[in-house]
């Protein structure tokens, strides 16, 4: 089975983590543009930011057979100081028309203040201009609210809820999401977000129409394998094989699709001019090798002494 | 081998108007009449607004409305590319590439002065494929000292593809770097991995500093247990003396068959009784050499049969 992990954030991310994902059939990667940690404080950095997630880390995937995407936004937390977030406005539409920008994403609320309000609707207006799928991050705190807030106000803005996906959704926000015609997707993150036990329950309540499967993987302890393992535990429970593709392949594929910048072909039967410059191709395809999942860890023994 | 002329016929304005005509012609034969309508509206849009926010959104939407198939020019076309401005070899580019040149040829001509700006603007937040076209583009546009820069961080580029749009198949190098950036390029292409016979001027701009340093780079190799590209010894053969020589030596003696071929292909370039000593010790293969059957293009695939 072919995977795709549409929120992860590989920049923080190291080498053995794309072997292991691409091991594991791992096909394409959707990067949303983020929160690095700690704030930026001017816009340069915002610009080089985006510049290396539209290049240098694509180029990175490629080399491990994995394609990659992004999306890009102001996000909610630096939408707080408002000089940095006036002049990443004025930048954003350079990007929006980037080969493999998918969406303008992830935005939304953090603490939802008037900073945040006000910079969520602005880069809406802007998702419309360019017509392209918006990817909605939800808060930490006071999520179920912040989560109803976001919907309502991307239908003020006369925006269709086929466009967006509704992130980081759990127990307590999936119905209204679903309700709503919005796409649900779920983090599988240790500790904090999913887990992939109850990731398994939601799918069996609710099958996997509009449901997609991320790890949203990042500079904290987290899964990039996350999809993947999900994948496996789903149909080790009794999911069925086209219920799991939907939720760990297809339906990221449909609705960051809309763009018209990630198609299955790209991997399946990728252009010319990407096999000879940022692609080095999937063995897995070519090879017909059945993935396998990797322990990482096994890279990273003391034991093993040699280095070539 | 084919020698490259190197001379400019023409001065390096005539250069852009020109290539702007051929660019003109080849696509006008790839595109629909739709296609080459929008990319004229597009155009005129740019040149009579005063904002780039137009260029931005036009670079960005080639691909989308013109495609990302090869260019696959024919013979008569690589003939007159060729005859334009020597060494220009655009075998490789897609049609988004030559589009997106296109645009660039028709601001440098109009904007000489703001162009060099115009261009590291563009590449500060270029996605891999406009990296790709921006610096196979300087081919064809007006030289200028003001260029040096952005072509220096290209170079420094980690992504393969993005090195060898400069670096080959392109005058530019050859006409414009001084020694030094000649130098490096040729010593950066080694190490990632790149070939050296695309890189047009390799024989003419070879120099005994280079060879030093490439003979260095091979006893580093050597010394860590690491093979040696053969192309290493084209640009040390003509200055071949002392150290460099025994290094030849080595190479031709006590290598597998492509490794003594290339030895020797090197040896042949250097004009003294002495490689002629050793070249007459191996006849057989000199005699193809002389005959023009074992060349660099073909060393890594040719056998020699000895003569009859």
């Amino acid at each position: 089975m072919l995977f795709i992990d549409p929120h992860a954030h590989m920049i923080s991310r190291t080498t053995d983590d794309y072997e292991a994902m691409a091991a594991a059939g791992v096909v394409a990667v959707i990067e949303p543009a983020f929160w690095i940690g700690q704030p930026r404080t001017y816009v340069g950095t915002y610009i080089d930011y985006l510049s290396s997630i539209i290049g240098f880390e694509r180029f990175r995937a490629g080399q491990f057979g994995i394609r990659h995407y992004c999306t890009v936004g102001l996000n909610s937390k630096e939408a707080n100081n408002a000089e940095l977030a006036e002049g990443v406005m004025e930048i954003l539409p350079r990007f929006a028309l980037k080969e493999g920008v998918v969406a303008i994403g992830e935005i939304g609320y953090d603490e939802q203040t008037e900073l945040e309000d006000k910079y969520f609707r602005l880069q809406l207006e802007l998702a419309k201009e360019f017509d392209l799928p918006i990817m909605i991050h939800t808060p930490h705190r006071d999520k179920k609210r912040g989560t109803t807030r976001s919907m309502d106000v991307c239908e003020e803005h006369g925006i269709d809820p086929s466009m967006v996906i509704v992130d980081h959704n759990n127990e307590e926000t999936v119905r209204e999401v679903l309700d709503r015609g919005y796409w649900a997707a779920f983090s599988i993150y240790p500790s904090t977000k999913m887990g992939n036990e109850r990731m398994v329950d939601i799918l069996t309540e609710y099958g996997a129409e509009r449901i997609m499967v991320d790890s949203a993987c990042d500079w904290g302890i987290s899964e990039p394998l996350g999809v993947v393992k999900t994948a496996r535990l789903a149909l080790q429970r009794g999911i069925s094989r086209e219920q799991v593709e939907l939720a760990c392949y297809r339906n990221a594929l449909t609705a960051y699709g809309q763009s018209g910048q990630i198609k299955e072909e790209h991997w399946l039967n990728p252009a010319a001019i990407d096999q000879r410059t940022t692609y080095e191709g999937n063995s897995i395809l070519r090879g017909g090798r059945e993935p396998i999942v990797q322990d990482p860890a096994v890279q990273r023994k003391a034991d093993e002494l040699i280095i070539e | 081998m084919h020698a490259t002329n190197l001379q400019c016929n023409l001065p390096a304005e005539k250069t852009t108007v020109n290539a702007i005509d051929l660019l003109t012609d080849w696509l006008q034969h790839r595109l629909s009449s739709i296609q080459t309508e929008w990319l004229d509206a597009r155009l005129q849009k740019i040149m009579h607004c005063d904002s780039d926010r137009d260029l931005h959104i036009t670079l960005g939407m080639i691909p989308r409305k013109l495609g990302r198939d090869d260019l696959q020019l024919t013979d008569r076309e690589l003939a007159q590319a060729e005859h334009l401005s020597g060494g220009w070899r655009p075998v490789n580019w897609s049609i988004d590439t030559a589009a997106r040149i296109w645009i660039l040829c028709h601001l440098a001509q109009a904007e000489p002065d703001r162009f060099s700006n115009t261009i590291a603007d563009l590449c500060r937040t270029a996605d891999l494929a406009e990296s790709i076209a921006f610096y196979s583009g300087l081919a064809v546009y007006p030289t200028s000292a003001s260029l040096d820069h952005v072509v220096a961080e290209g170079l420094r580029s980690n992504v393969k593809a993005i090195f060898e749009a400069i670096a080959h198949n392109n005058p530019y190098p050859a006409m414009n770097f001084s020694d030094h950036r000649w130098n490096h390029m040729i010593l950066k292409a080694l190490f990632i991995d790149s070939s050296l016979a695309p890189i047009t001027g390799l024989d003419e701009r070879a120099n005994a500093e280079l060879a030093e340093i490439l003979c260095d780079y091979a006893h580093e190799r050597w010394a860590a247990g690491r093979t040696v590209s053969i192309e290493l010894w084209r640009c040390v053969g003509p200055f071949a003396t002392d150290s460099k020589m025994d290094d030849l030596l080595k190479v031709i003696n006590s290598g597998p068959q492509r490794e003594r071929y290339a030895g020797l292909l090197a040896m042949s370039m250097r004009q003294s009784a002495a490689a002629t000593r050793i070249l007459n010790d191996h006849a057989d293969v000199y005699a193809c050499i002389k005959r023009e059957e074992l060349t660099w293009e073909n060393v890594d695939s040719f056998s020699c049969t000895t003569p009859s």
